[in-house]
């Protein structure tokens, strides 16, 4: 191939060049916008070199809810093309593109960073901690996360998309039938982002393991800190296998190895099965979050202590383990006998009874209380029902013999929405809604935030209930249109308008966060939902220390304990408080990561080789310089106090 | 004198030497295909687990439980993870 043949699209349409040239505009309007206002400096020194996990934490939510954008629109462009049969909105090679980019960004790039936000903008302040263990590698794993987000997102602008599915099974991903680079973005762009990941864990897991305020015992942990914490521990677990699983697909892809071919001693089902060892748990550490969310949501607007803490705690601990153990029912139907089958069958069905253990502590929690419906209760609300309708159909799936009918089909893909919308997303807006007046000082609307859960549980149903009929019919996965004759035309045309209607609810969220900045009152206390945990009994906006004493624990609800048992949280004098200093290596480490992946993409091996060099110098840097953090002073300290009590 | 001398570690040198050059003659000796992987596993997990207790000091501070139950969930996971492969892709095809 001609040089700069590479770097073209290899099957361009206008839409592309329509983005390009947007994409190309929003860059200029960007930089030009921060020339003008002089914002350079402030960006460099408040956020691009923060080690303030709040900070970090808000700047994966924005990236977060970035991508959720992103990953809509792929939605929607895909529900428009299938919402009549034979149409031609999207040819099947640009189909393929977009929904493996759709599973990628939605599940790497949306749901990842978002959980990341609420560890760490909640984790320290739950706990009574100053900072996560490691600040500077927390501002390396955000820069990592992000430059491969950003390097996955511009494959479709230089280059051409990955189109082997968000789970790229060998032989089809491997260059014998993927030619063009996109596949290459896959393997590169996610191993950028999964090396940020995995070292969020081992930070999270030090964090949470150290780091706690005195007399916190592990068992007096919130229940959103042991959720973080488990997920955690199966991040570090899970996450390395995907970094060699990558490795080894780029060299197949690459170098001419042999792991994943179809000949050569190359065993093509490999892929799919490393994947799923990743896979399955990976779905665990999205959920087990969300969990935790719930928990602290349901037992503040229920105005009691969650039900069941033990067996929420053992749940959790059960369900990391078995999440390892299940791997194999994602291809059932690939060839391995009734045995091995059998054995999987069994173990995912197992999960269902941790799972439905914590959906009956919730429940248990709710009876006798005295239930606020806010919009974070109402999410919460809204979640059980439609999560268990999806656990339901998960314990479908899981029968070995069934799957052969299931497998594949819009019935897999109804199930999967089912945990993740209602588990997962219904979650994190619950959370949006929950912590939004601890990040930025005033409330998110309620009554646009109410008619905005109403709104996407409406067009959930509708999105994807008729997909388990569709699918139990025979509509498979993945293809990007069907005849008139097969009579799956209704069935989509109803997922389309519920998918639309979904659209509409995402849009007023962003309406809602742009009406509540303007009007929604700034007088609000640092405990506006009448709550239980530490996170708000400190200031609202948090001071860069978060506590000017460090809180003393009795239970795990020390806030509820200060409030109505008259415990007295914040004893002694003020002392000068030690922090990290900002840096700015995290994002220039990254940045060179961003071309190395590029080069790497591109096969182009010096700059390779240099930016490789320049990624150990970034390291060599940080191992001899000489930074002790640095104090502020009691009298800083009273100062900043008195201010905030002050409001 | 015997504070001062860190018998332990240079004990513990010597012995990851020696599994190595007993991992190393797997190579050069001719033996058979299932002899070579038993004693490259062996050798393997005892080299892992020495350097982690003698030279990480993995028993040496009060996070002592939370380390080794995180080796041994590692453990039980990776053991796992390599058995169930093995059962799906090459004993039960
Ligand atoms: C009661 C618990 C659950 C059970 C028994 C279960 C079972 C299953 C089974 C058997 C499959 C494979 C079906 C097939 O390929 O034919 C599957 C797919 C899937 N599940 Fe679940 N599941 C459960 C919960 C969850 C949760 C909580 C999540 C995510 C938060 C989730 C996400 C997924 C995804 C993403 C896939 C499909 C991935 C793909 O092929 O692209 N599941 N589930
Ligand atoms: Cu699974």
């Amino acid at each position: 191939m001609d040089f700069f043949d590479r770097f073209a699209v290899p099957h361009p349409s206008l839409a592309i060049y329509a983005s390009m040239a947007a994409i190309g505009l929003t860059i200029i309007a960007v930089i030009a916008g921060l020339t003008y206002f002089k914002k350079w400096g402030y960006l460099w020194r408040e956020w691009l070199t923060t080690v303030d996990h709040k900070r970090i934490g808000i700047m994966y939510l924005l990236s977060a809810l970035l991508m959720l954008f992103r990953g809509g629109v792929d939605a929607i462009m895909m529900r428009a093309q299938l919402a009549v049969p034979e149409n031609t909105l999207l040819d099947a090679q640009h189909y393929n593109e977009i929904f493996t980019t759709h599973g990628i960004v939605m599940i790497l790039f949306m749901a990842m960073p978002f959980i990341m936000f609420f560890m760490n903008f909640v984790v320290p302040l739950q706990i009574g901690a100053r900072d996560v263990a490691f600040p500077r590698l927390n501002a390396l794993s955000f820069w990592l996360f992000f430059m491969g987000a950003m390097l996955f997102n511009i494959s479709f602008v230089v280059g051409g998309s990955p189109d082997a599915g968000w789970t790229s099974y060998f032989p089809l991903a491997g260059t014998e039938f993927s030619e063009s680079v996109g596949n290459n973005y896959y393997m590169i762009a996610i191993q950028i982002a999964g090396i940020g990941t995995l070292m969020t864990g081992i930070n999270f897991i030090t964090t949470i393991l150290k780091m706690r305020a005195p007399g916190m015992t592990l068992m007096k942990m919130p229940m959103f800190t042991w959720s973080a914490l488990i997920a955690n521990v199966i991040i570090v677990f899970a996450f390395p296998v995907l970094a060699v699983l990558l490795a080894m697909g780029t060299l197949d892809r690459q170098f001419g190895t042999n792991f994943f071919t179809m000949d050569n001693g190359g065993m093509d089902m490999l892929w799919a099965n490393i994947f799923w060892v990743w896979g399955h748990p990976e779905v665990y550490i999205l959920i087990l979050p969300a969990f935790g969310i719930y928990s602290e949501v349901i037992s503040t607007f229920a105005r009691r202590n969650l039900y069941g803490y033990k067996s929420m705690v053992g749940s959790m601990v059960i369900i990391s383990l078995l999440s390892f153990l299940v791997w194999a029912h994602h291809f059932f139907t690939m060839g391995q006998g009734a045995f091995t089958n059998s054995i999987f069958s069994i173990t995912t069905m197992a999960i269902a009874v941790p799972t439905g253990v914590k959906i009956f502590n919730w429940l248990l929690t709710l009876r006798k209380g005295k239930i606020v419906f806010t919009t974070p209760m109402l999410y919460s609300m809204l979640f059980i029902p439609l999560f268990t309708l999806g656990g339901v159909t998960g314990v479908m799936l899981a029968m070995s013999a069934a799957d052969y009918q299931y497998h594949n089909t819009m019935f897999l893909v109804a199930h999967f929405h089912n945990v993740i919308i209602p588990g997962v997303v219904y979650a994190m807006l619950a959370g949006l809604h929950y912590y939004w007046p601890k990040m930025f000082g005033f409330m998110l609307n309620e009554k646009i935030g109410k008619w905005t859960a109403w709104l996407l549980s409406i067009g959930f149903i509708l999105a994807f209930m008729p997909m388990y009929v569709s699918g139990l019919d025979g509509q498979a996965r993945r293809m990007y249109t069907y005849s008139e004759a097969a009579g799956f035309g209704l069935m989509n045309m109803i997922s389309f308008v519920g998918a639309a209607i979904m659209a509409i609810g995402f849009v007023l969220i962003v309406y809602n966060i742009y009406y509540s900045t303007r009007y929604e009152s700034r007088d609000i206390s640092n405990d506006p939902w009448d709550a239980r945990t530490l996170e708000w009994s400190t200031h609202t906006p948090v001071p860069e220390y978060n506590f000017a004493i460090l809180p003393d624990v009795r239970s795990n609800e020390a806030l509820w304990d200060a409030k109505k048992n008259g415990h007295v949280l914040f004893k002694g004098e003020y002392q000068k408080i030690h922090m990290p200093n900002n840096s700015g290596i995290p994002f220039i480490m990254s940045c060179i990561f961003f071309v190395w992946g590029f080069s790497f993409v591109f096969s182009l091996w010096i700059p390779v080789i240099l930016t490789t060099i320049g990624i150990f110098v970034c390291m060599a840097l940080r191992s001899f310089e000489q930074d002790h953090g640095r104090y502020i002073s009691v009298k800083e300290i009273e100062e900043t106090e008195t201010n905030l009590r002050g409001a | 004198m015997s504070q001062l001398f860190p018998m332990k570690q240079v004990l513990g040198f010597v012995f990851s030497l020696l599994l190595t050059t007993v991992a190393l003659a797997v190579y050069f000796l001719d033996m058979s295909f299932a002899a070579g992987m038993t004693i490259l596993l062996v050798t393997a997990f005892i080299q892992a687990g020495l350097q982690l207790v003698v030279f990480m000091h993995a028993g040496e501070t009060k996070d002592k439980s939370a380390i080794y139950t995180n080796v041994f969930y590692g453990l039980i996971i990776a053991l796992v993870t390599v058995f169930g492969t093995l059962l799906a892709m090459v004993w039960d095809m």
